[in-house]
């Protein structure tokens, strides 16, 4: 009886008053869950902040928790200046690597992505599952191998040994892929092949554009893998002037029981490190879920 | 537009399909696009993995004790070692217990968020979905570094907790690293899940309302149901991350002796590499590589879905 009154045009109504309802415990027992994990996520940021601004001998003395005297300008200065400035360098090296890699990056995998959703070539399916098994391989299985093609050719321990293996990106290949097939319309291929432009002129003029919001994506996955990859500058550099910044910071911890100021520098260059990152990728948000959305749903 | 995970794939294959049935003259153009990724793919992925199995092959032979080295193929010599190496199943061991109980708690958790955020019940998703998001942005070095130091009894903020119970110690450290790989991957996690769900048409919830379901209900029947091809794209990424597991254990071992040199499978493969025993070394990669993409395989039958086409 009930089902038919609101079938009879109340469903909506009914709907809404459901969604007042929501009953008082679940909602508290909810929102309890949701404060218990933003406690757990952010506690340890909060506590590398705090631990940034304090000196040496409070950082142990003093609560993690809260703030005692402070000086963060002593300690950045002391981290910007430790060892000639080589901090400063490692961050320049890392935006080297990640910033410059995953762009350049990104155009070859949406080159080749973008090849692979609009023409069709002879081989194309064979080039596409074997670029998408790449995709399932660790980038740490392929570290200790090319190490040893590159000391076959003489080139570890410089910028390309860690650069040119980390252009490549099959997973950037698989995104683009799925954003030129759904982005990039054939009509207007066809238009501009009217025009008399030529195939790669259009890709560089009008399917770019068209695909750019997905290439964002793309470039913030590529940025990341490269930045977290740690085995691959770890096997490849020795000189600590070429490192980028997360490998630096991991041989001054390793250092820290032999000279224990360099805490300061580990917690400091931490904090340093990670707030930029941090603030890029919450105002980046909505490009990965978009391009989460799109790799997740075609999964 | 964008419906379930199959509607839109085929709305997607339909769209493209007249590109694909037109036969194309555009040989050079496509050549122009694939072919740099292509070399460098050639280069930088397939020869490396090409190399390693090639490698594995060889053992190293001296005439007498000091007599110069000389590579001489030995066909499966290395890995007749590998498979009578104890440490090497030992830290196999290590990181299938390690990837049993931490990549469900994660997905698990994850799930939940997912939900929470997708559901009416609380306010403020925005931020929820930024904290909770935050963790990603810290490369695994820092993650673990900055933990590091909250584990130990010295520095830690929580000393009531690391003053009683060793979490470098040889029995939790393993546990003490799983919370570093939860704490990073959670959000990531939880933001494939949540637009997954997000995907999901409103109307759905409103015929399942008027059906009578209430939230949990329509959690259970409706929602996680249509996300399962996003929890076994995590799911298989997950398990390759765990037999990966390298950076957070290396980086451990800066802060306690607990983690060997030999911890996980990699830590194994990077340490026999810098002995050198390269040839050991790369088939311990080539039966690592293998047992991953086995297990990646059989993961996906047994979720019976298909996770690439």
């Amino acid at each position: 009886m009930s089902m038919l009154t609101r079938t009879a045009g109340y469903g909506p109504e009914n709907a809404r008053t459901r969604t007042v309802r929501e009953p008082l415990m679940s909602r508290m027992a909810a929102t309890l869950v949701m404060a218990v994990f933003t406690l757990y996520f952010l506690i340890p940021l909060w506590w590398l902040f705090v631990a940034s601004t304090k000196s040496r001998g409070q950082m142990a003395s003093t609560a993690g928790l809260w703030f005692a005297d402070w000086q963060l300008w002593e300690n950045l200065q002391y981290v910007f200046t430790y060892d000639g400035g080589v901090y400063l360098r490692w961050l320049a090296n890392a935006v080297l690597y990640a910033g410059v890699g995953a762009l350049l990056g990104t155009l070859l995998a949406s080159m080749c992505g973008y090849a692979l959703a609009k023409y069709a070539f002879r081989g194309r399916n064979l080039l596409f599952n074997v670029i998408l098994g790449g995709v399932l391989v660790p980038v740490t299985a392929l570290a200790l191998p090319l190490f040893l093609i590159f000391s076959a050719v003489d080139l570890t321990n410089t910028y390309w040994a860690v650069f040119l293996p980390s252009l490549v990106s099959p997973f950037g290949v698989y995104l683009s892929r799925i954003y030129a097939a759904a982005s990039v319309p054939g009509e207007l291929l066809e238009a501009a092949r009217l025009d008399g432009s030529g195939e790669v002129r259009t890709f560089f003029t009008v399917s770019m554009r068209l695909m750019a919001p997905a290439l964002v994506t793309v470039f913030l996955f590529q940025f990341v893998t490269i930045w977290n990859n740690f085995f691959l500058p770890l096997v490849m550099l020795s000189d600590d002037k070429l490192y980028p910044v997360t490998l630096g910071l991991y041989a001054w911890n390793s250092q820290t029981n032999a000279v224990p100021e360099l805490r300061t520098a580990v917690v400091v260059g931490a904090f340093v490190a990670v707030v930029p990152l941090i603030l890029a990728f919450l105002g980046l948000q909505r490009f990965w879920r978009s391009g989460l959305a799109a790799g997740g749903v075609k999964a | 537009m964008t419906t379930t995970g199959p509607a839109a794939t085929a709305a997607r294959t339909a769209r493209g399909a007249p590109a694909r049935r037109r036969r194309s003259s555009h040989g050079g153009a496509v050549a122009v696009l694939v072919s740099p990724f292509l070399v460098l793919f050639a280069l930088f992925y397939l020869a490396p993995i090409a190399y390693a199995a090639y490698r594995s092959f060889f053992v190293v032979e001296r005439e007498g004790t000091f007599g110069a080295a000389t590579e001489v193929f030995g066909g499966f010599a290395q890995y007749r070692q590998v498979f009578e190496n104890d440490a090497f199943w030992a830290s196999l061991g290590r990181v299938l217990l390690f990837g049993v109980v931490q990549v469900p708690v994660m997905l698990g958790i994850a799930l939940l968020l997912a939900l929470l955020i997708d559901s009416t019940l609380v306010k403020g998703k925005r931020f929820y979905r930024l904290a909770f998001f935050a963790p990603y942005a810290v490369p695994s070095v820092i993650a673990a570094i900055m933990w590091g130091f909250l584990y130990s009894p010295s520095l830690s903020p929580f000393e009531v907790v690391t003053s009683n119970v060793d979490l470098l110690g040889s029995s939790l450290v393993l546990w003490s690293i799983a919370n570093v790989v939860t704490w990073v991957y959670i959000g990531y996690n939880m933001l494939i899940i949540y637009s997954a769900l997000q995907a999901i048409p409103q109307d759905i919830y409103e015929a399942a309302r008027i059906d009578g379901a209430g939230q949990l209900r329509i959690a259970l029947s409706v929602k996680i149901p249509l996300v399962i091809p996003a929890l076994v794209l995590t799911g298989v990424f997950s398990i390759i991350g765990t037999l990966q597991l390298l950076t957070e254990p290396q980086v451990f071992r800066t802060f306690t002796t607990s983690v060997s040199s030999t911890f996980t499978p990699n830590l194994l493969v990077y340490t026999t590499s810098t002995v050198p025993n390269f040839n050991l070394a790369a088939a311990f990669s080539v039966v690592l590589a293998l047992l991953t993409f086995v297990l990646s395989f059989v993961f996906l039958r047994l979720t019976q879905r298909r996770a690439f086409q």
